[in-house]
């Protein structure tokens, strides 16, 4: 999202171009689609936790705990059920060119994304209304499968998503596509890293932020045994993924750098080739002057970090003409944003782990529950501002190095009318949501 | 003889089925919902809400495998169609949304009912949408007027006049009054209540009447409006005995409406959908986009549909019966003794 893709309105000259409001329907779609996604993989964890303790210990406080993150899960899966339906259109929509000429190649996945989705939509149905209807441990089964559902379906579609940064299993020959392996192409090289970073991120933001709503009650009311296992599976399953994201992390870092290593230089803020190439906390691209400023270095510590080689040589942003660098200035700080939001909740993860080591009890010191409300945004936050690095910084490129995003876009005019009309949709959606999340969600059963 | 692509687009055409049997009938509860009328408007909607409850969001992706398939197989005809028809499918999105959401909302907002009336609108509203607008997107793909530059892939015709005609509209309408009759017709087995079962009763009679003069517009605005597919369904050599026996069916299921034999009509009545669905899809045979994209040249190359159709074959094995479960949950025998066991219950 350059400057010269933007017309101010000047003399009823149109807001926004075309490709910039195609680009901006895609990204709050997604932006909006990803918090219910997340849920709705993450959710069923939780709740086959509480029901599987039910069935163990047949304490009734489990199966109305189940109960209750089910309502809120319901709502959460119908909004992620159409917003998803929306987005699979607007490939489409507002992409038709890169559709034809990609939609066979990543065609695999998005099969067996449909037959994920299909079993956690059947399986939602029977989990939500069946509480009455079916055996226990079928219901149980149920949840199960909602879950894995859930889980494969964001796999699936992250997987499609991965192909775009790292697209195989075809060939091009005298411009049109050819040898196409759908295998191949799904299994590319970032499918693995970025699936797997994900999914991790859907369990870890989910998990906090389920604890973060028990621990502010919890504060008030501290002995409310509902509250006390709730917040006890949730932050469980929170602290549980947050030590396992690092490693994820990791392997995804040094996909880039291999694969992508002007996203990269991007995410860092790296304007020139160099070996030994400092990470930078914070600072302040300068996309006219090719610098940055402000930053915190770490000598060599970037080389290390993508190489595993404290003199490894890595990629500047230089090392390409201006028109193929994606916007900086957002990757960059999107990059620190994701990565500030995972260490602080790792740390608050480890943190009570140890006070439940220690104290060999729940940790629910008051200063610690404090902890844990802040941190309630932090995963979703890290989710969205990791999209943006995953989206944005593949820019200019709708698939990497071989298709411009602006080759991509519809020839409809106008685009921004549906633009507007779909954010304000969205925004309408999510006041109603917060509202009736509100409602149930924020209730001291006894 | 029977290419991979056409395998694909039968079973496009038998998702689209059963998608019209499931989801349309959900969108037909929708319009129920808006003519929920006399003194019990509110039980009607009531029952409405229980029947659609558990299995809407599942007959909703037989939606998302049709558009999978179409993009994955048939690529070009996928772009083709979202772009010439844009603002039909936007629109389309809108009535989706807003259904799904505002169903679960009104279920877990406060039952008073000033806000229960609110949004039993907005759903009632996207439940009409939503199918008009499909029925004017297969109304415009079908009609002939939609011109593509082979060679490129491009569209060349406008953003509107093919779908702003009386033909689309008409098979929009068409398809309304198809997912009304579907819903009335299942209604009367989703209650013991007699007066219920005969407002349902009525009701599916009206839509039944409504889906004949429907069916008749369109092949009359056929004639100008899809002089292909006019051509399949009058002239074809399968057509005539086809036509009689969609109509006879459709006789057959409104003699059984009157005679109050409902599980015969529910029977009857998706049998009825199926063969006009059906008999659409042979009358729009070989075309994908008429006249310029074909199933054959538009197809993806073998190496991605012979895996695609593995997919869907073991795929099908799991969903199924998983799809079979749930109706019977909540649609099958067991359902009747259970809500007879809730309302006898302490």
């Amino acid at each position: 999202m350059t400057l010269t893709d933007v017309q101010l309105v000047h003399d009823g000259e149109p807001l926004m171009t075309d490709l910039l409001a195609a680009r901006a329907q895609m990204a709050m779609s997604l932006a909006f689609h990803i918090i219910f996604a997340a849920v709705g993989i993450a959710m069923p964890l939780l709740m086959v936790i509480a029901e599987g303790l039910w069935l163990k210990t047949r304490e009734e406080v489990y199966l109305t705990l189940a109960k209750q993150w089910a309502k809120g899960t319901a709502i959460m899966f119908a909004v992620g059920a159409v917003s998803g339906t929306v987005l699979s259109f607007e490939l489409g929509l507002l992409w038709p060119n890169f559709m034809a000429y990609a939609g066979p190649i990543i065609g695999m996945p998005f099969s067996l994304e449909g037959f994920a989705f299909f079993l956690e939509a059947i399986f939602l149905g029977l989990y939500l209304y069946g509480w009455d209807r079916i055996p226990k441990y079928a219901h149980w089964f149920s949840g199960m499968m909602v879950l894995l559902g859930g889980t494969f379906s964001g796999i699936f579609v992250v997987t499609a998503n991965a192909w775009m940064n790292t697209p195989t299993g075809f060939s091009i020959v005298d411009g049109k596509v050819t040898n196409v392996d759908p295998i191949a192409a799904m299994l590319n090289p970032s499918s693995f890293s970025q699936a797997l970073h994900m999914t991790i991120a859907a369990f870890l933001a989910v998990g906090f932020a389920v604890a973060g709503i028990h621990a502010y009650f919890l504060r008030r009311d501290p002995d409310n045994l509902f509250h006390r296992r709730a917040f006890a599976i949730a932050l469980s399953v929170g602290a549980v993924f947050a030590l396992l994201q690092p490693i994820s992390g990791d392997i995804s870092a040094k996909r880039v750098a291999k694969y992508q290593p002007i996203k990269l230089a991007a995410m860092e803020a790296q304007w020139e080739t160099e070996r030994g190439a400092p990470l930078r906390i914070g600072g302040i691209p300068d996309e006219d002057a090719e610098e940055t400023r402000y930053a915190l270095e770490i000598p060599k510590a970037l080389s290390f970090l993508a190489h595993s080689d404290f003199n490894a040589e890595i990629m500047g942003l230089k090392a390409v003409p201006r028109e193929d660098r994606p916007p900086v200035t957002i990757v960059h700080f999107a990059f620190q944003i994701m990565v500030a939001c995972g260490i602080v909740l790792i740390t608050v993860g480890i943190i009570g782990g140890w006070l439940a080591w220690k104290h060999k009890s729940l940790p629910t010191q008051r200063w610690y529950l404090r902890c844990v409300t802040l941190c309630t945004p932090l995963g979703f936050i890290a989710i969205e501002a990791g999209w943006t690095v995953t989206e944005v910084g593949r820019q200019p490129w709708v698939i990497y190095n071989i298709m411009r995003t602006a080759d991509a876009v519809t020839p409809m005019p106008n685009l921004v009318i549906p633009f507007i009309s779909f954010t304000v949709l969205y925004i309408f959606l999510s006041i109603i949501v917060v509202i009736l999340l509100r409602r149930h969600i924020f209730l001291s059963p006894h | 003889m029977l290419t991979l692509e056409l395998c694909v687009a039968g079973v496009m055409l038998i998702s689209l089925i059963i998608y019209m049997l499931t989801g349309g009938a959900d969108f037909g509860g929708g319009i129920w919902d808006l003519f929920a009328t006399g003194p019990r408007a509110k039980s009607q909607r009531t029952l409405i809400t229980q029947a659609i409850a558990p299995i809407w969001e599942a007959n909703h992706v037989w939606l998302i495998v049709i558009i999978v398939l179409l993009f994955v197989a048939f690529p070009v005809g996928f772009a083709v169609i979202s772009t010439a028809l844009h603002i039909p499918l936007t629109l389309m999105l809108i009535g989706i949304v807003l259904r799904g959401s505002a169903f679960v909302f009104r279920t877990y907002d406060v039952q008073s009912d000033a806000t229960h009336r609110r949004w039993s609108r907005v759903f009632a509203i996207g439940s009409i949408i939503t199918p008009v607008m499909l029925g004017i997107t297969l109304g415009a793909v079908a009609s002939g007027t939609i011109r593509v530059d082979v060679e490129s892939g491009q569209v060349t015709t406008d953003f509107f006049s093919a779908w702003l005609a009386p033909f689309p509209f008409a098979i929009g309408f068409f398809t309304l009054t198809l997912c009304a009759l579907l819903a009335a017709v299942y209604l009367t087995l989703e209650t013991d209540d007699p007066a219920l079962q005969k407002d349902f009763r009525r009701r599916a009679l009206i839509a039944a009447v409504s889906v004949g003069a429907m069916a008749g517009l369109s092949f009359i605005l056929s004639a100008n409006g899809a002089p292909t597919i006019r051509h399949g369904l009058a002239s074809a050599s399968w057509s005539i005995p086809f036509q009689i026996l969609t109509g006879a069916v459709a006789l057959w299921a409104i003699w059984t409406l009157w005679n109050r034999q409902f599980h015969l009509a529910r029977i009857l009545v998706p049998i009825q959908v199926t063969l006009i669905v059906f008999g659409w899809g042979l009358a729009q045979y070989p075309y994908l986009v008429t006249p310029d994209l074909t199933f054959s040249n538009t197809a993806a190359p073998d190496a991605v549909l012979r895996p695609m159709l593995i997919v869907l074959g073991v795929g099908g094995v799991l969903l199924v019966p998983a799809f079979w479960y749930l109706y019977a949950v909540f649609k099958g025998a067991a359902r009747k003794t259970k809500q007879t066991e809730e309302e006898i219950g302490p």
